[in-house]
């Protein structure tokens, strides 16, 4: 298990030396070059030949990618252009505040997902099936940036129930474990969970549905077992492709909260590099998206490792 | 709007064509007549439809012009005598606007997907039926895209290049060729281990020919099941770009860029500022129903 899991590891090197070119030619992908962005068209050229050397901006491309990556690895991911803050800081900050949305939403859906994927599978009239098909169909569907807006038009403006955007009272900082942060949350985290929860419903369903009709199940009711007990059996045997499914789910669902960090104003990593991209502020677009995939490829490599570990039918390695 | 990869069974499919060779038109009749007889199938069919020929037709529908701006009548209520569907923050008319947002919408959802069939089909086929090296090469390169989530490579890679539809349209294509890729090198995979191909191959058939007749006839289904199932992640995908102002800009009328302008307009006439969105969730419930009956149709298990 362990040599597996090290054999993964080993073979995410070249894929991780990938994704560092691809993160490093963002940069470069950009119309003009770095530095026009923050010194106004009429600078004299000297000023911008200095930013350019100060940035290493006048090496050739090996070379800068390179300095780039020495630098990276040792977790110096440059200064921001625009705040002139380190990118480290700002990028673990906001990340701390995706992480937080990110565990409430997978919470909520996986665990509704399983009860409602289960019930529906288990279901003998078709109208349950039908109603818990029909949440899957629309949690795939619905786009979650108006789901989020029409959250915003019911809860907040027209009853006023729950706070609009921000990720606490005015004058909070960061997040606490409290009543005014906990109402900001409520909404963010309806809005984030939807897709994995129609996905995840749909997976788990047609697992279960599956595994029942596997001759195991009707051996353990010809033995006189209790439903309860199978169910054990059952959810023994879905899990892997359930567990595989989440956490690719909960991977773009950090990934993916963007779109819901904008509209509510949440300081998290898809705030910052959203309000990055419109202050052409390339440092912290490269440390977000780099941080990001870093934090992806962990994430898929654990699940990997767990789902060997729960299944012994998998044999790797 | 997160791209799902399958791992497509060929079973089905093959076992309905072998000892055939390629796709025999006797299949693609069945298909038909079973998605004839499937209701929601037909019903998302004749809706899309409506979208988009009403998208196309805009300009004989006599609708407003929607680019007419009217400081006048702006965000007027949705059932006003000149305005039906009320007015946007510019008073632009709503309903001209929702239905030649259509062409761009549409357009920006389904072209980068047509675009990563054609690369990642070819990548994805080329590297199931060469193997080796090239497989390997080809893969690994798709492995480094997967490390991104689809969204967050979506946003980086527009947002590099900057705002236009162009440029959505480019970054978009890039998120979906690896998955396509990925599943045609699956299926080409498996159809490659199909002992007609040995028997095609002992006969004497020349390597284009097994390609196009043995590989392609029975790969292409698959893939092209998969790549209608990615249409409605790339339409919201493409809005949401547009919602962050990453991709059309205004004053192009385009669903997800008229969400964002309408958002200051939340408390003034909610409704309304909801009503874009309501045409992206119509057009991407019916293209996923869709797939799903094309799916059953087809019998791909997935």
């Amino acid at each position: 298990m362990l040599l597996y899991a090290l054999r993964r590891f080993v073979y995410l090197i070249p894929v991780a030396f990938g994704v560092s070119l691809l993160v490093f030619g963002l940069v470069h992908l950009a119309p003009g070059d770095p530095i026009s962005a923050i010194v106004p068209p009429d600078a004299p050229k000297e000023v911008v030949d200095k930013l350019k050397e100060y940035y290493g901006f006048d090496q050739p491309l090996p070379v800068q990618y390179l300095r780039w990556l020495g630098v990276t690895l040792t977790g110096d991911l440059g200064t921001s252009i625009g705040t002139g803050r380190s990118v480290a800081t700002e990028v673990a900050t906001a990340f701390g505040n995706t992480i937080i949305l990110a565990i409430a939403a997978t919470t909520l859906a996986f665990s509704l997902a399983v009860v409602l994927g289960t019930a529906a599978a288990y279901a003998k009239s078709r109208l349950v099936d039908r109603l818990v098909t029909l949440i899957s169909l629309v949690g795939v569907s619905v786009p979650h940036f108006w789901l989020a807006i029409v959250l915003v038009i019911i809860f907040a403006v027209e009853l006023g129930a729950l706070p609009p955007m921000g990720i606490g009272p005015e004058n909070s900082t960061g997040w606490r474990l409290d009543r005014a942060h906990l109402a900001h949350m409520v909404l963010p985290t309806i809005a984030l969970s939807v897709i994995p929860l129609g996905v995840v419903t749909r997976t788990v369903r047609s697992t279960i549905k599956e595994t029942l009709s596997m001759e195991f199940v009707t051996a353990l009711q010809a033995k006189g077992m209790s439903d309860i007990r199978i169910l054990r059996h059952v959810l023994k045997n879905a899990a892997p492709t359930c567990l595989a499914v989440m956490g690719l789910q909960a991977g773009n669902l950090i990934g993916g909260s963007i779109l819901i960090e904008t509209v509510f104003a949440w300081p998290g990593t898809g705030f910052l590099l959203n309000s990055a991209i419109f202050r052409r502020d390339l440092p912290i677009l490269q440390g977000t998206t780099l941080v990001l995939a870093f934090f992806f490829m962990m994430l898929n490599l654990t699940v990997d490792v767990i789902q060997t570990m729960v299944d012994p039918r998998i044999k790797r390695g | 709007m997160a791209i799902q990869s399958p791992s497509i069974d060929l079973g089905g499919t093959i076992s309905v064509l072998l000892g055939r060779s390629g796709v025999s038109r006797g299949y693609w009749q069945s298909v038909g007549r079973r998605l004839r007889r499937d209701p929601v199938t037909l019903i998302c069919a004749a809706i899309l439809i409506l979208l988009v020929a009403a998208a196309l037709l805009a300009p004989w529908l006599g609708l407003a012009d929607p680019y007419k701006t009217s400081m006048l009548r702006r965000l007027n209520p949705i059932g006003s005598p000149n305005n039906l569907l009320g007015t946007d923050e510019l008073g632009r008319d709503m309903l001209a606007r929702l239905i030649y947002g259509g062409r761009l919408s549409l357009f920006m959802g389904v072209t980068p997907v047509a675009c990563a069939l054609l690369i990642g089909g070819f990548l994805g086929i080329a590297a199931g039926f060469l193997g080796g090296r090239v497989n390997m090469a080809i893969m690994r390169t798709m492995d480094v895209f997967y490390a991104f989530p689809s969204v967050l490579l979506a946003i980086s890679l527009s947002g590099a290049m900057g705002a236009g539809a162009e440029n959505t349209l480019l970054a978009l294509s890039l998120v979906f060729i690896p998955p396509i890729c990925r599943v045609s090198e699956s299926v080409t995979t498996q159809v490659r281990g199909f002992d007609f191909v040995d028997a095609a191959k002992a006969s004497g058939a020349s390597t284009l020919a097994i390609v196009r007749v043995h590989v392609l006839g029975n790969v292409l289904g698959p893939i092209l099941v998969y790549a209608t199932s990615l249409i409605s992640v790339a339409i919201i995908l493409a809005a949401g770009l547009s919602f962050l102002g990453l991709g059309v800009k205004p004053p192009e009328p385009e669903w997800g860029l008229m969400l964002n302008t309408l958002r200051q307009a939340i408390y003034v006439n909610p409704v309304l500022a909801a009503l874009p969105g309501v045409m992206i969730f119509i057009t991407s419930i019916c293209f996923n129903l869709m797939s799903d009956g094309l799916r059953a149709a087809m019998d791909v298990k997935a």
